[in-house]
């Protein structure tokens, strides 16, 4: 079989690529690996005027074919088909930021190069105009030797002109390829430089946006202070906006649980279907506005290119911590989830400011526990209000997050100072323009996150949750006896329990540690699926697990919960991701060590300094 | 201050905020190989013009730097590396 002809689109870092890339392929995306390297291969499909099919391929963004990290490394080779699992592509789509071309049309003059049928697609035009630039794309078509589109990708402008030149490039016939770049970046720059000069028609300087935005938000007092803001609005928001969804779909959950329990007979069959799987996916799928709004804000964050400039305020701080502002990107992106924030640190191009990043990345609050620290401060904190709409159990929320992130600044710092001493670390970031994301590319963006998270709360933690319900139910307890006692599930609780008692923790809460490890938020299900069967068919079965908890737990075990969960390691995919980044045992072994030593710890002081103020317990 | 045939070389990151400057020479032997491929990225050349827009709210570090279209952000030693002669009179 003929493989699709294959397009790559390539330009610079914040020249718009990924908004265009949506715009040529739309929500249908795949996302995978490149073989042997954890550099993202994000592919889409395109159909011709003549309803032949093209893959289309969005390459990491890259200044120049001069690798500077592995990311660009894999662009390089991608288009001198020397990438693994990856064939040569048959056209290019460059992508240039209109308003700065004397800068990336070095990387598109070497591209051109390359002899690959190529369009340039001149981006941002509006922003440039914006700026008062105003450019003559005939002119640069002719400088350049390729077809020149102004497009506006995230207002979908431009595109059909696109996709038009596209059809016309994929239907002539083809030349062959160089395989050999040998310029000289700095004459590339300087022929560059002169294309730019002769493409501008106009450069009125008027106050740029960008400029005046910035001389606020990186104001040396304000800065900071609006940047804390943001974070605080985020944080509320996830709670204030995420009450009525999770109502809707509790709601929907107990409904299908009724109707699951009035068509099936009383039995292992129903209780498993009950107690185990509605029961156990339904407390995690709850979830999924919660996690959405947050990858929300974090979308919008980047999309405005608001996200460097936090890394920009934070370069200072996190430097003190041994840590470069770049890591300040993939430890925000850790807080919805760890995995995709350590695969994020292949843009820090210092291996051990990479380490140090990767290790103290599993804790920032990421967006699985969110379900355990939901739970718990619905059951134990009360629901106050403290004035100025800010409540008592967002500033619970707010000081779990901060909790990580001292937790991080302080192992970062220790790290850097013991096992990975050494090495300077730089912070070198393009600023770019300030703009309004469009609100498909967020969406796009959301879509992928729900999926993936439905497809784990589908395999993994359906999976887990029969495991544990088989474990929970198994042998059945004799009248008078406490099913979460005599099963199996229950023998194994008594082993951990045994070492975690001294913190606080009963025998529920070492019941649902083990299921946990596979993800966090499985620890809410576990502990659901328990009581659900502990219950049986008792009159309290309609209780909420906020109730039920309320009645279980002293105050001091619940405040000790949640301190574990700051800390605790308890998640398989970022003990696997962590081994792939690091090529080998060694630094998730390191990582899960510590890591558990300090959550043993966290868990035990809260538990004591708790009890010893006279919180109950004991 | 400057003679016009004598332009006396600051480091970038003694410039004050706000003055254009055009880079006279850039020690790469202080660089390290990333480093310095990186800069080469932003456009950072003899001749290039440069303007020191922000700095750091911590310690006036790191500095947000216009070189040609674009907007860079660098640690002040980095921006050390850059030798510069003011293009704006220092006496308006």
């Amino acid at each position: 079989m003929n493989p699709l002809p294959l397009v790559a689109v390539a330009g610079s870092p914040n020249a718009g690529k990924s908004a265009l890339f949506n715009a040529l392929t739309g929500a249908r995306q795949k996302v995978a690996n490149y073989p042997g390297v954890t550099v993202e291969r994000k592919s889409g499909r395109l159909t011709l005027a003549d309803g032949r099919p093209v893959e289309m391929v969005d390459l990491p963004g890259a200044y120049s074919l001069d690798p500077a990290s592995p990311d660009e490394a894999v662009t390089r080779d991608v288009l001198l088909g020397r990438q693994k699992g990856e064939r040569q592509p048959d056209a290019l789509v460059i992508v240039l930021d209109a308003s700065n071309l004397d800068n990336h049309l070095r990387f598109a003059l070497q591209l051109i190069e390359l002899g690959l049928p190529t369009i340039v697609a001149l981006n941002m035009i509006d922003l440039a105009k914006r700026d008062g630039l105003e450019l003559d794309p005939a002119r640069l078509e002719q400088e350049l030797g390729v077809p020149v589109i102004e497009t506006v990708a995230v207002r979908r402008r431009g595109v059909t002109e696109l996709h038009t030149a596209l059809d016309d490039m994929l239907s002539a016939p083809r030349c062959g390829v160089h395989k050999h770049v040998k310029s000289d970046l700095i004459l590339l720059q300087r022929r560059a430089r002169e294309i730019a000069t002769a493409a501008v028609l106009r450069d009125t300087p008027v106050r740029r946006w960008t400029h005046r935005l910035d001389s606020v938000l990186l104001h040396p007092i304000v800065g900071p202070i609006i940047l804390a803001l943001i974070m605080f609005v985020m944080f509320q928001g996830v709670f204030a906006w995420s009450a009525a969804p999770m109502a809707w779909i509790g709601d929907a959950i107990a409904w299908l649980s009724g109707a699951v329990t009035d068509a099936l007979p009383p039995g292992l069959l129903r209780s498993m279907v009950v107690d185990g799987a509605i029961a156990g996916v339904g407390a995690v799928i709850t979830f999924l506005p919660q996690i959405l709004i947050l990858f929300f804000f974090i979308l919008l964050l980047e999309g405005t290119g608001y996200m460097v400039r936090a890394a920009f305020l934070m370069d200072k701080l996190m430097h003190g911590a041994g840590l470069s502002g770049r890591a300040f990107i993939p430890l925000l992106s850790s807080f919805a989830c760890a995995v995709p924030g350590i695969m994020a640190t292949r843009t820090i191009d210092d291996p051990k400011d990479r380490l140090t990043t990767i290790l103290v990345a599993p804790l920032m609050t990421c967006s699985a526990r969110l379900p355990v620290y939901t739970l718990i401060i619905a059951a134990f904190i009360p629901n106050r209000n403290l004035g100025y709409g800010v409540g008592l159990q967002g500033v619970v929320m707010f000081g779990l997050y901060i909790t990580g992130i001292s937790g991080a600044l302080l192992a970062a710092f220790a790290l850097r100072r013991g096992v990975l001493k050494g090495g300077g670390g730089g912070f070198m970031m393009e600023l770019p323009k300030y703009q309004m994301p469009s609100l498909k590319d967020v969406g796009i963006g959301l879509l992928t996150r729900a999926q993936i998270f439905l497809k784990r709360a589908g395999t993994i933690i359906l999976g887990t949750t029969i495991i544990l319900w088989a474990f929970a139910s198994m042998p059945q307890a004799a009248p008078g006896q406490k099913q979460s006692e005599v099963s199996i599930a229950g023998h194994i609780a008594n082993g951990i329990q045994a070492v975690v008692k001294p913190i606080g923790f009963n025998h529920d809460i070492a019941l649902a540690l083990l299921p946990a490890m596979a993800a966090r938020e499985v620890a809410v299900s576990a502990i659901a699926t328990v009581y659900s069967i502990d219950e049986g068919d008792n009159p309290s079965h309609n209780k909420t697990l906020v109730e039920k908890l309320r009645h279980r737990w002293p105050l001091p075990t619940a405040l000790a919960f949640l301190a574990w969960f700051v800390f605790a390691p308890q998640c398989i995919s970022t003990i696997a991701v962590t081994r792939r980044e690091t090529n080998g045992w060694k630094w998730p072994l390191f990582m899960v060590t510590y890591l558990f030593a300090l959550a043993y710890l966290a868990a035990g002081a809260t538990y004591w300094i708790a009890v010893a103020a006279g919180l109950g317990g004991a | 201050m400057n003679a016009p045939f004598q332009p006396e070389t600051i480091g970038l990151d003694q410039l004050e905020l706000g003055t254009k400057a055009l880079v006279a020479s850039i020690d790469w032997d202080v660089l390290d190989h990333g480093e310095a491929c990186r800069l080469k990225d932003f456009g950072f050349d003899e001749g290039v013009a440069v303007e020191p827009l922000h700095l750091g709210p911590f310690g006036r570090d790191p500095i947000a730097i216009r070189v040609g279209r674009m907007t860079v952000a660098i640690r002040r030693r980095h921006a050390g590396a850059i030798r510069v002669v003011p293009v704006t009179p220092m006496i308006s």
